[in-house]
């Protein structure tokens, strides 16, 4: 009996040495793996894109961690990100103030733009707006009123908790039906299948997606930034954790300097989307 | 948190509405594809016999992407009349579970009809009572007693099944709730909140089967 009491305990002793071990170094960092050219997957499960790229790079350049990237559904990113489950979100998610209410960033290191999407032949296409707008900047209200105006009983398709759902609920565009998606994936394919009007995300995932399904995608009115889009897209970060933040911040840093970021940019998006 | 309860309950209306859509049709499926397989006709028999071996042996969530994802790719289908109803969410959910609810439903039909005693039809028969009174009077009312456990059982993983609908942007009850978290990044409040509706309803359920299977008791 004493033998089996001293070897339950001391597999409990092990393994509260292994976990509490592998926390100091090894940091986990969650993507999404279902928002190209951001992050996506291969068709073998492995996971490719612009953030995993550059979170590649900058575990490079922090000596002391080493760096695990795994998976994570978008909408249990930040519950999962406070419940522990890892350390860091590379997940295109963009630094806005309603976020910071219950996590930090660090620096952003890349812009991302919004926008709506048509399928081409769309009584949508022919809407005349400038070409980007910034919600925190200046007055929009005959931009929005146009789009007011379009969209008015339209169904528009948004992946959920999104800034673009965000944006579609605020009012600003009016009373849009507006249906939420799981992935941007799905968004795409109700698209392309005419089951909504029109869809809002980030520009660069439209025009990654026509590109590669050869769908006759099309970009309405103009580009979005600011207010309810944020400003940039950074690694989210629990708040206690300020030394990761730093280290984050200065590998950010050290990637821009050394022209790895913008780089990288131009390979995934096209441009340079670094900032 | 107390802002999410009136969302939440307005969610518990459509999984309510799904639930119930899904069971009105899944038990004219069921019954009438258990009569197929307990019939004649070898080719109704074997059609039936797939028709649940198909729907049975492959996940719902499956079923519902066909459905509501993989038909949409059909440009065929899109430009038919069929699109009507196959571009609402609402109606590809209701066809997925019916279809789903109605497989197993069959099975359970089928089974209570096989177990009825021969001796009680050739009763009926040597009475002079017709083949169709016969079906009605004698047969269907045992297969519902039969039955009803083991249907009982089978609505509540409806219930749950219709969890599943959020997936193709329907917001029902889990769907609402995935939404509250990822707003409100409170899982465990919020999950609870829901969980404790889905048993509400199973105890609702789970009762009224209870007080039917012992009014129509065989031992009164």
């Amino acid at each position: 009996m004493k033998g089996i009491k001293k070897l339950i305990l001391s597999i409990f002793a092990s393994l509260f040495l292994i976990s509490s071990n592998t926390y100091a170094d090894n940091i986990k960092i969650a993507t999404e793996g279902a928002y190209p050219p951001w992050n996506s997957k291969t068709s073998d499960g492995k996971l490719i894109g612009f953030e995993v790229d550059l979170a590649n790079i900058l575990c490079g350049y922090m000596k002391k961690h080493t760096c695990t990237i795994v998976e994570q559904d978008w909408d249990g990113m930040i519950p999962a990100l406070k419940a522990k489950k890892y350390d860091a979100i590379m997940a295109g998610m963009s630094i806005t103030d309603e976020r910071k209410k219950v996590i930090t960033f660090s620096q952003g290191y890349a812009d991302e733009v919004a926008s709506f999407a048509v399928m081409s032949g769309s009584n949508l296409e022919g809407i005349k707006t400038p070409v980007a707008i910034n919600l925190s900047k200046g007055s929009n209200s005959a931009t929005l009123n146009t789009l007011k105006k379009a969209l008015a009983g339209k169904t528009v398709g948004v992946q959920t908790a999104t800034i673009h759902q965000n944006f579609l609920e605020s009012g600003k565009v009016g009373k849009v039906n507006v249906r939420t998606y799981k992935t941007q994936d799905e968004v795409n394919l109700d698209l392309a299948a005419g089951r909504i009007d029109a869809a809002l995300a980030a520009a660069v995932a439209f025009t990654d997606y026509s590109k590669k399904s050869g769908k006759n995608v099309v970009l309405v009115g103009p580009t979005f930034a600011g207010g309810e889009f944020g400003n940039g897209v950074g690694v989210g970060i629990r708040q206690e954790d300020t030394g990761l933040v730093k280290d984050f911040n200065k590998a950010i840093n050290k990637a821009r300097r050394s022209g790895k970021l913008s780089e990288l940019a131009t390979i995934w998006f096209g441009f340079d989307a670094s900032m | 948190m107390t802002s999410s309860f009136p969302k939440l309950l307005s969610a518990t209306l459509v999984t309510l509405k799904l639930v119930s859509a899904s069971l009105l049709f899944g038990i004219f499926l069921g019954t009438l594809f258990a009569i197929l397989r307990t019939g004649k006709n070898k080719f109704l028999k074997a059609f039936s016999y797939y028709y649940s071996y198909i729907f049975r042996g492959t996940p719902m969530l499956v079923q519902l992407f066909i459905i509501y994802f993989g038909l949409a790719q059909i440009e065929y289908l899109r430009s038919s009349f069929l699109w009507v109803v196959l571009k609402e969410p609402y109606w590809c959910a209701i066809i997925a579970f019916a279809l789903n609810t109605g497989a197993y439903t069959s099975e359970i039909f089928r089974s209570a009809f096989e177990t009825i005693d021969k001796g009680i039809i050739e009763a009926g028969k040597s009475l002079g009572i017709p083949n169709s009174k016969i079906f009605y009077k004698i047969k269907l009312p045992i297969v519902l007693r039969q039955s009803l456990p083991a249907y009982g059982n089978e609505m509540i993983l409806m219930l749950k099944g219709t969890s599943l609908a959020s997936t193709v942007t329907l917001m029902d009850l889990t769907g609402v709730a995935k939404f509250i978290i990822s707003t409100t990044y409170k899982p465990v409040e919020i999950f609870i909140v829901a969980g404790s509706i889905y048993l509400l309803i199973t105890f609702v359920i789970h009762n009224i089967i209870k007080f039917l299977e012992k009014k129509y008791s065989f031992n009164n």
